[in-house]
């Protein structure tokens, strides 16, 4: 007998916003989170008009001001308003972690449902190139991808980098969503659609995955912010976004953080940034799981 | 051992446990439930007392707070008293709650599988109220230790007490549970739903030792279940209970032959009888039991009760009808009368009549011959060697159905019939062997080619929650079948097609836009046969579909079944383990065993004579809900346990557990012989006689 | 209990044998000429002789599958290869920098197990309550934290409040412990945070699993105390699975060095990974995947078989 909260369905307008209300007073945390989430999503779209400054604007005139009333968050070496630049990385953490990590998570999804739908040598095979993928630590993988694939960038993107950050998801969501996808594939229902003659494309994708959707979602949130994460290790190490594009990792690495041991405020306020906006990702996930079925572990 | 050659329990001496007028409440995020409502009853030394009821009744309930098992931050006891040997365990402190439990009271549940823990010993987890409440030291732990397992019938104690869980058995874990809740000498035993997830005749066996103790060791017990076959054998008193309240209270025989309350005759009715054949339409209780967070104000049977008058909109007294036989209904005293076989007559089905008269030999719509489906498993730890086992899971199973009858397929766990049942829908690829099915033979086809028969034939499965995609509305998963394949010529056509389908199986039309999730388990297993019907299929294959159901809509869902087949002329393979039910809907019966037909005959040659001892065995075990039958059979408990499937016993395989089998049974296969017109045994040790 | 880790072992050699092959794989795919960028690198012409020789001493101009099927023989003899950049063997340059990260990472290990272990338990036993809140949102900090930048506050912290400069040269544990470990301290601790809030978090849920067990039921109807029902009967269970994720994530922890190194100028592996990505030294690259890849299988290994230890359903199957 299951009392599990089954995820609502939000194709109706009325269940989407009862659902919401239902969740904003049962996990207050994971409301919590999704305001930092909301917060930070809005100033990347709105960085023109929220940044006071320009953030790529040099002044040598104003190196390295501590946090005062023109300067919010005080500048850096380069005379550069930290404020607005945590402002407009924003816009990077938020378009190359999303990107990544929706791409990541489909992939992934869809590797694992497909694994543990065919069974057999299939699924075998995959388990195992999977288990060879799981061996290197996504930071390595993404050094891998982000030292092979050339730089590359599309409307001001760097495919690259995103590309970097989405593989090493992919085996990560694949192995969560397979064992999921595997308790799918042994219900009865899935026996009736067998035993009604439906071809294995229509119970793939009309019958498992809309299944998978709690768990999916779950991996999706936890992975954004593991996203952003990587995305600034990448850009700390040099490796990921380059100048001029402000971005958190970037503004905690080389040139730009070299002065932090006497300013410290050039190195607090972006990582902060990262911690606040990881932190938002995680809550609201944590939240989402405990709602939906607390017995899911990923 | 005859029950009735027990001394009944004197029930002049002052009640062991009393619990007096019992409201328990749980705070839900939906909600507040009432668990249980001013429930009263008592347990004298060394008698059993039965809670009845079905799920929701809050009989489990009433259990757990006795414990004060119940979690405390949800519940709420807002009335009552629970008195124990003089003293109200309600007040008790978390302390001495603890102290009592196990020591004074034990308890044992329904999952034998999961109640034990899988890394401690099972000399640990026996010896531990032994140190806890005894504080007895190592040697006297594992004298007594050794005793207890030997009272339960486990052999072999020393060594066994040194193994973990993981290698018993269901059975022989519930032993263990046994033992472990008369391990202090406790003066009362709960157990709640004890034999449930145990096979017929591992069930027969635990309920013996649990009786025998219970006489021989003075120690009360209170069994919990829904299985009124059970009651009927084992218990002295009966408690019904019935949305949160007690409806009756009685002495096993006065409640079976006489029962006081509508709910209860209904139950009696509704219940599948080994001792009753085709021949009675199961009498059903219409509707669902109600809300518990809103329960209505006057008796909460009203609204599904054949008798009710205006009366019921008060809510009625539990009263003293008859000395010691108490109920709960406004109209008790008539209930001793002719209102009682009034309210669910048992009518003869019109179409058995039809039956009986113009029945022709029909043509077969399923012939299976030879079917064998072997699995193949890795044993051995040695990761080099090319070792598997052959696991038998269907060897050599032969029969066929004739086109619109029913044939009921049965046995324990590991007989095969569930697998009999994947391997001719061909969510199995059998390994050998034939299954001819509308002038094909289906076994061994490639999948391109079942096409036709994945429309003709099609399955209802067990679990009503499982069988249905929890995203799907009621009209999807319906519509389905039809849309994909082609039945209907477009999406209007569906819908009218599915409001037929849902008026078949007896459902409103506006359940067509609900999510399984907001049925009962019963709507659910209805929307699975209307899923199943949209195909118009000619044979449907039912694997345990009422096992998982409440008594009460059990009957209905037969019912259903079998109008379905009389109107529609549907063949049925019905496979489930409970005989009766079997009994009830089958036209013709095979009896399985670890993989191989037993026998096989028309349903009523093979409930009359069964001729197999292993047949015998089971209908033996398996209880009839009326007590004086009870009384006067000496049910013969099966001896040992069911053997693994990966290493079956040489020859016949019920040798190593036949009363009958001699050293050829251990060597030769008995095959399926025609002992009498139409009555096929696997028996070495059966002649072959006129009828 | 032995065939299941010789099985385990078996196991293993066909994960690490796929490791080898995409790394070589994948690193030949490189778009940079790691040749024309060493020689060229400041600017200035070199000839197109001096490129040939240089390319011919390192062995580029073999055809693929020779240059595959040295790496796999070099593999079996630990013969890693020559940097395409130093010029050093890849296992020397390796071995000289292996046991300050490893020291790092076994730092974070015993850290993460004292602070992860009693803070899960704790969070797990009072549920619901302001423990358990403080308890999620230390660790979910942890897991949002980036390492790198904690690392820089604690220096910025050090310095500004400690006058403690980072030292300038790495001493080993057994020349002066007391000294190595004060300088180790601090990226283990960065590193650490994030380890030991990933285990204390699954510690948690697997313990409030275990609670819901009925063998946990059957424990309280016999009486025995909560605490005791926690202690005994819950944590054996619930230690399994963390275990587990010890195991798994001390692996990952090699990836959080790469950052870690960087702040503290530790001259481990994970800086000489960086520099490797840098200069396109895929020999380097090569062989630093393949250390920590079997460094991964290794640990895996140990907590397959810890866990056969503490389970006597695998020890017995």
């Amino acid at each position: 007998m299951s009392d599990v909260q089954t995820l609502p369905n939000l194709t109706r307008r009325g269940h989407f916003f009862s659902a919401l209300g239902d969740f904003f007073v049962k996990q207050p945390l994971g409301a919590a989170g999704g305001v930092v989430i909301l917060g930070m999503f809005l100033a990347a779209l709105f960085a023109e008009w929220v940044a006071p400054y320009n953030p790529t604007q040099i002044d040598f005139l104003a190196r390295l001001v501590p946090p005062s009333p023109a300067h919010v968050m005080g500048t850096d070496g380069f005379g550069r308003d930290i404020f607005s630049r945590v402002i407009y990385g924003a816009r990077t953490a938020m378009t190359v972690g999303f990107i990544a990590a929706i791409v990541g998570t489909s992939l992934g999804a869809i590797v694992g449902v497909f694994s543990a739908f065919m069974g057999g040598w299939v699924d075998l095979a995959i388990q195992r190139v999977i288990d060879v993928l799981l061996s290197f630590p996504i930071i390595v993988m993404a050094l891998i991808v982000v030292a092979i694939v050339p730089r590359t960038e599309l409307f001001g993107v760097d495919i690259n980098v995103i590309i970097a950050i989405a593989i090493p998801f992919i085996p990560k969501v694949a192995r969560v969503i397979r064992s999921a996808a595997l308790a799918i594939v042994t219900m009865p229902y899935i026996d009736a659609t067998r035993a009604a003659g439906f071809t294995k494309t229509r119970i793939m994708f009309r019958h498992i995955m809309p299944n998978v959707v709690a768990p999916y979602l779950i991996m999706l949130t936890a992975l954004l912010g593991q996203a952003i994460l990587l995305e600034a290790s990448l850009s700390f190490l040099g490796l990921g976004v380059s100048e001029p594009t402000p971005a958190w990792g970037l503004m905690l690495s080389g040139t730009n953080a070299d002065y932090y041991r006497e300013a410290w405020w050039v190195i607090f306020f972006p990582g902060l940034a990262i911690s606040l906006t990881v932190f938002g990702f995680n809550l609201f996930g944590d939240s989402l799981r405990d709602w939906l079925d607390p017995r899911l572990k990923v | 051992m005859n029950i009735a050659a027990h001394p009944k329990p004197d029930l002049a001496l002052k009640p062991i446990l009393q619990i007096e007028d019992l409201c328990v409440e749980f705070r839900t995020t939906r909600g507040l439930v009432r668990a249980v409502q001013n429930v009263s009853y008592e347990v004298h030394p060394g008698e059993m007392v039965a809670i009845v009821g079905e799920s929701g009744s809050g009989k489990s309930v009433s259990a757990l707070a006795i414990m004060g098992l119940l979690p405390p931050k949800t519940t709420r006891i807002p009335k009552g008293r629970v008195m124990f040997d003089g003293e109200d365990l309600l007040t008790r402190s978390k302390t001495q709650m603890q102290r009592i439990r196990g020591r004074h009271i034990g308890m044992i549940f329904q999952e034998p599988m999961t109640s034990l823990n899988p890394v401690l010993t099972i000399g640990d987890q026996l010896c531990e109220p032994l140190r806890i409440h005894l504080g007895m030291d190592k040697e006297a732990q594992h004298a007594r230790a050794v005793e207890l397992l030997g009272l339960v019938g486990i052999s072999d104690a020393a060594r066994r007490l040194t193994q973990y869980p993981h290698e018993f058995s269901g059975g022989m874990r519930q032993r263990v549970m046994i033992a472990i809740g008369l391990a202090c000498n406790p003066k009362l035993l709960i157990a709640d739903e004890p034999t449930t997830a145990l096979d017929v005749t591992i069930q027969a066996q635990i309920l013996e030792l649990m009786k025998k103790l219970s006489r021989e060791l003075g120690i009360a017990m209170i069994v919990i279940t829904h299985n009124l076959g059970v009651v009927a054998r084992y218990a002295d008193r009966v408690n019904v209970m019935y949305a949160a309240q007690i409806a009756e209270k009685a002495e096993a025989l006065p409640l079976f032959c006489a029962p006081l309350h509508p709910y209860t005759a209904g139950l009696l009715r509704a219940v599948p009888r080994l001792d009753q054949g085709r021949e009675a339409r199961l009498a059903t209780i219409d509707g669902l039991p109600p809300d518990l967070m809103n329960p209505p104000t006057g008796c909460r049977f009203a609204d599904r009760c054949p008798a009710r008058i205006d009366a019921c909109a008060k809510m009625p007294e539990l009263r003293e009808i008859n000395p010691g036989h108490l109920s709960a209904c406004h109209r008790a005293e008539e209930m001793n009368g002719p209102l009682r076989d009034g309210l669910y007559p048992l009518y003869k089905a019109q179409a058995a009549e039809a039956e009986a008269e113009g029945r022709v030999e029909g043509k077969n719509a399923l012939e299976v011959d030879g079917l064998t489906m072997n699995f193949h498993v890795k044993i051995g730890r040695n990761p080099l060697s090319r070792k598997k086992a052959v696991v038998k899971a269907v060897d050599d199973v032969s029969f066929s159905i004739e086109a619109g009858r029913t044939l009921g397929l049965v046995g324990e766990s590991g007989c095969g019939k569930t697998t009999v049942g994947r391997s001719i829908l061909r969510l199995l690829k059998p390994t050998a062997g034939a299954v001819n099915f509308e002038g094909q033979n289906i076994a061994r086809l490639p999948e391109s080619d079942l096409t036709s028969m994945r429309k003709n034939m099609q399955v209802i499965f067990q679990d009503p929650f499982a069988s249905l995609n929890p995203r799907m509305t009621v009209g999807q998963i319906i519509a389905e079948p039809m849309m994909v394949r082609k039945l209907v010529p477009d999406t209007m056509a569906a819908r009218r097609r599915v409001g037929e389908l849902l008026g078949d199986v007896g459902l409103p039309l506006y359940m067509s836009e609900r999510y399984p999730h907001q049925l009962s388990g019963g709507q659910r297993q209805r929307v699975g046969i209307a899923r199943a019907l949209a195909m118009e299929p000619s044979t449907i294959i039912c694997d345990e579909p009422v096992s998982a159901l409440d008594v009460s809509v059990q009957a209905q869902i037969i019912n259903l079944l079998e109008e379905l087949q009389e109107r529609l002329g549907i063949t049925y393979l019905f496979i489930a383990h409970d005989l009766a039910v079997v009994r009830h809907i089958s036209h013709r019966v095979g009896v399985m065993y670890l993989g191989r037909m037993m026998e096989i005959a028309e349903s009523e040659a093979l409930f009359a004579d069964p001729l197999h001892p292993y047949t015998q065995a089971l209908m033996d075990a398996a209880p009839i809900p009326d007590v004086e039958l009870e009384r006067h059979r000496a049910p013969r408990a099966l001896k040992g346990e069911i053997p693994s499937p990966l290493d079956p016993p040489p020859g016949c395989v019920f040798s190593t557990r036949c009363p009958l089998a001699t050293e050829e049974c251990r060597q030769t296969v008995p095959q399926l012989r025609e002992v009498r017109p139409g009555h096929r045994v696997a028996c070495l040790k059966i002649e072959e006689t006129a009828p | 209990m032995m065939w299941y880790v010789i099985r385990r072992f078996a196991l293993a050699i066909p994960t690490l044998i796929g490791v080898a092959i995409i790394t070589f794989f994948l690193l030949r795919v490189l778009p940079g000429d790691i040749v024309e960028i060493k020689l060229r690198g400041d600017g200035g012409d070199v000839s197109e002789a001096a490129l040939a020789a240089e390319r011919a001493r390192l062995g580029l101009d073999q055809p693929l599958l020779v240059q595959f099927a040295d790496w796999m023989t070099g593999l079996a003899t630990f013969d890693l290869g020559t940097s395409l950049w130093t010029g050093e063997r890849v296992a020397h340059e390796i071995a000289i920098r292996l046991p300050l990260s490893l020291e790092v990472a076994i730092l974070s290990t015993i850290l993460a197990i004292l602070i992860a272990f009693p803070l899960g338990t704790l969070a797990a036993v009072f549920r619901g309550t302001i423990i358990d809140y403080v308890v999620r949102i230390i660790t979910i900090g942890g897991l949002a934290v980036p390492p790198f930048w904690l690392g820089m506050l604690m220096i910025v912290g050090l310095i500004t409040w400690f006058d403690w400069l980072p030292a300038l040269g790495f001493v080993p544990l057994f020349t002066d412990p007391v000294k190595n470990l004060s300088q180790l301290i601090w990226p283990a601790l960065s590193v650490g945070y994030r380890y030991s809030s990933v285990v204390a978090r699954m510690l948690r849920s697997t313990i409030l699993e275990v609670l819901e067990e009925d063998y946990i039921r059957t424990a309280r109807a016999k009486g025995v105390t909560e605490r005791m029902v926690v202690a005994k009967h819950a944590m054996r269970n619930a230690l399994l699975p963390a275990i587990t994720v010890l195991g798994l994530e001390f692996a990952f922890l090699i990836g959080g060095l790469v950052v870690t190194e960087q702040v503290f100028s530790l001259n481990g592996i994970g800086l000489l990974f960086v520099e490797s990505v840098l200069h396109n030294d895929f020999t380097m690259i090569q062989g630093l995947v393949m250390v920590v890849a079997t460094g991964f299988v290794l640990i895996n290994l140990m907590v397959d078989v810890l866990y056969a230890l503490l389970d006597p359903r695998i020890r017995y199957e």
